[in-house]
């Protein structure tokens, strides 16, 4: 086993350095909170909300809504057409000044006497993202689940049956356990209480992935200071 | 002090500290524990070998840095897997810190491991899109129309690997790999539902849980859970990655934390069997 320590002498090398060094900034939390963890969450933070305001800038303002409409100013698009509202599907030329005034108006929020104007803006953002996510759900969720846990009990073979009637039951005594107009009791109560062992079933293979995701985390941390820092495991 | 005093007053730094020697240690020296390929993996990697080769494949690539273990080996493997069947891929971002990381990643893959295939031919990272939902929507009336330039700000309409795209119905799977909102839940209801696109996902451990619905249902066809399923899929390709060499560390740690619950229950059911003082 051999040290291959990334090089300080590239700028990807010393970001490497930077790397690890937060790593163990983060990581001395576990033992107690101190300056060291302060300085990287701090960091963190800061450096997160300028990334994301430049990134935001460059991948949403300037490519969706200052590009086209600068080019619609011009009278030109995405296509040969002229004019600055010969718009078609992908080619909105100035009919982005409708978005465009949007999204000002929800900055009338800073602004207390004319806060109300960001509430047009925002009736926009819902009533298209309900109406998307509401057929969405139907589609895909609702009308889909339910046809799917529609089973045949008996397919012809002992497993996929047994497979089948465990499911359907699961489905019924879990859904039961829901059912509050009646107190969970008599035939009610024993459904509830079949279904409470296999929601305990779900909630259980949750918690199981829930922490492989966390200590995948730790693994990737590791594998980067190993492998990426000291260059141990290639 | 009896044991069970013992771990009622057991500081957790020691917990802490055992679990990181126990991902420490199997990654310098690896134990290599057995690893299956569970039905949800082969199912994947049957659906992705279903899809004639030589297709044009969409590949949703929708994560941030913040979930590089479990992401990253599955979008390597599945581009991998796209690229020896001769497909061409056209790969989209739909959050906004994963363009750049998805760029490196294929550039990574595509530049070292197949150097005679060409940007723009037979592969094109389109980039970010805001807009979510609506986005999927969107690129159902049109690839082209949706991302009008590509991540590096080439229009999309006189590359190669565009020309006969008009939407959905252009390809003949969507591979999904999915780091949260929006990802996969957001590509089955709005376009598995109703475009009917074929679809496979590999999302984070912490949501895979959520997507065994849709696995039952035959709305994906098929299931990667993490770094154990990143790690199933290497194993199913013959590939040694970075989820295999994790796997055991994880699967260690979650030994442990069998250990720890089962202990825990101990201290707990004694401590109820004690008179009160």
């Amino acid at each position: 086993m051999t040290l291959h320590p990334a090089p300080l002498t590239t700028p990807e090398g010393i970001g490497i350095w930077v790397g690890a060094f937060l790593t163990f900034c983060v990581l001395s939390f576990l033992y107690k909170d101190n300056p060291f963890y302060k300085l990287a969450e701090h960091l963190f933070v800061g450096v997160s909300a300028g990334y994301y305001i430049i990134l935001n800038f460059w991948t949403v303002i300037y490519p969706n809504l200052y590009e086209p409409l600068r080019k619609a100013f011009a009278g030109h698009g995405v296509t040969e057409r002229t004019g600055m509202f010969a718009a078609e599907l992908g080619d909105y030329r100035g009919w982005l000044l409708f978005p465009a005034v949007l999204g000002l108006l929800l900055f009338t929020r800073l602004f207390g006497r004319i806060g109300w104007l960001s509430r047009w803006s925002l009736a926009v953002i819902i009533g298209v993202y309900v109406g998307i996510q509401t057929t969405g759900f139907a589609q895909g969720d609702l009308v889909a689940q339910v046809q799917a846990s529609l089973q045949p009990l008996w397919t012809g073979k002992l497993g996929s049956s047994l497979n089948a009637i465990i499911f359907t039951l699961g489905l019924v005594t879990s859904l039961l356990f829901f059912f509050f107009s009646r107190e969970h009791k008599g035939a009610l109560g024993v459904a509830s209480r079949i279904g409470v062992f296999f929601l305990m079933i779900g909630f259980g293979a949750g918690y199981g992935y829930t922490v492989m995701s966390r200590v995948s985390l730790l693994i990737g941390r590791f594998q980067f200071l190993l492998e990426d820092w000291l260059g141990i495991v290639r | 002090m009896s044991l069970v005093t013992a771990l009622e007053k057991l500081d957790r730094r020691w917990i802490f500290l055992t679990i990181g020697l126990l991902v420490l240690l199997p990654l310098l020296f690896p134990l290599a524990l057995p690893l299956y390929v569970s039905p949800p993996v082969r199912s994947f990697v049957e659906a992705v070998d279903s899809i004639p080769d030589g297709s044009r494949v969409l590949m949703s690539c929708d994560y941030d840095p913040g979930s590089i273990p479990e992401m990253v080996p599955m979008t390597r493997t599945a581009l991998r897997h796209l690229l020896d069947k001769k497909c061409k891929i056209v790969i989209t971002v739909l959050w906004n810190g994963g363009p750049g990381l998805v760029d490196r990643i294929v550039r990574q893959v595509v530049e070292h491991e197949y150097p005679d295939r060409q940007y723009g031919v037979d592969y094109v990272n389109l980039g970010y899109k805001a807009g979510d939902e609506a986005v999927m929507v969107l690129m159902g009336q049109g690839i082209v129309n949706a991302f009008p330039r590509d991540y590096h700000g080439n229009d999309t309409r006189t590359m190669p690997i565009m020309q006969g795209v008009r939407d959905y119905t252009s390809f003949p799977m969507l591979v999904n790999i999915s780091g949260g909102y929006p990802g996969t839940k957001e590509w089955v209801q709005q376009v598995q539902a109703r475009f009917h696109l074929p679809m496979v996902a590999g999302v984070t451990a912490v949501s895979a849980p959520e997507y065994y619905p849709y696995l039952q249902s035959h709305q994906i066809l098929g299931l990667l859970g993490g770094m154990a399923g990143a790690a199933e899929y290497e194993k199913a390709r013959g590939e040694k990655g970075s989820a295999t060499r994790g796997m055991d560390a994880q699967s260690l740690a979650h030994y442990f934390v069998a250990v720890c619950i089962l202990l825990g229950n101990v201290v707990q059911w004694s401590k109820r069997r004690r008179p009160a003082p």
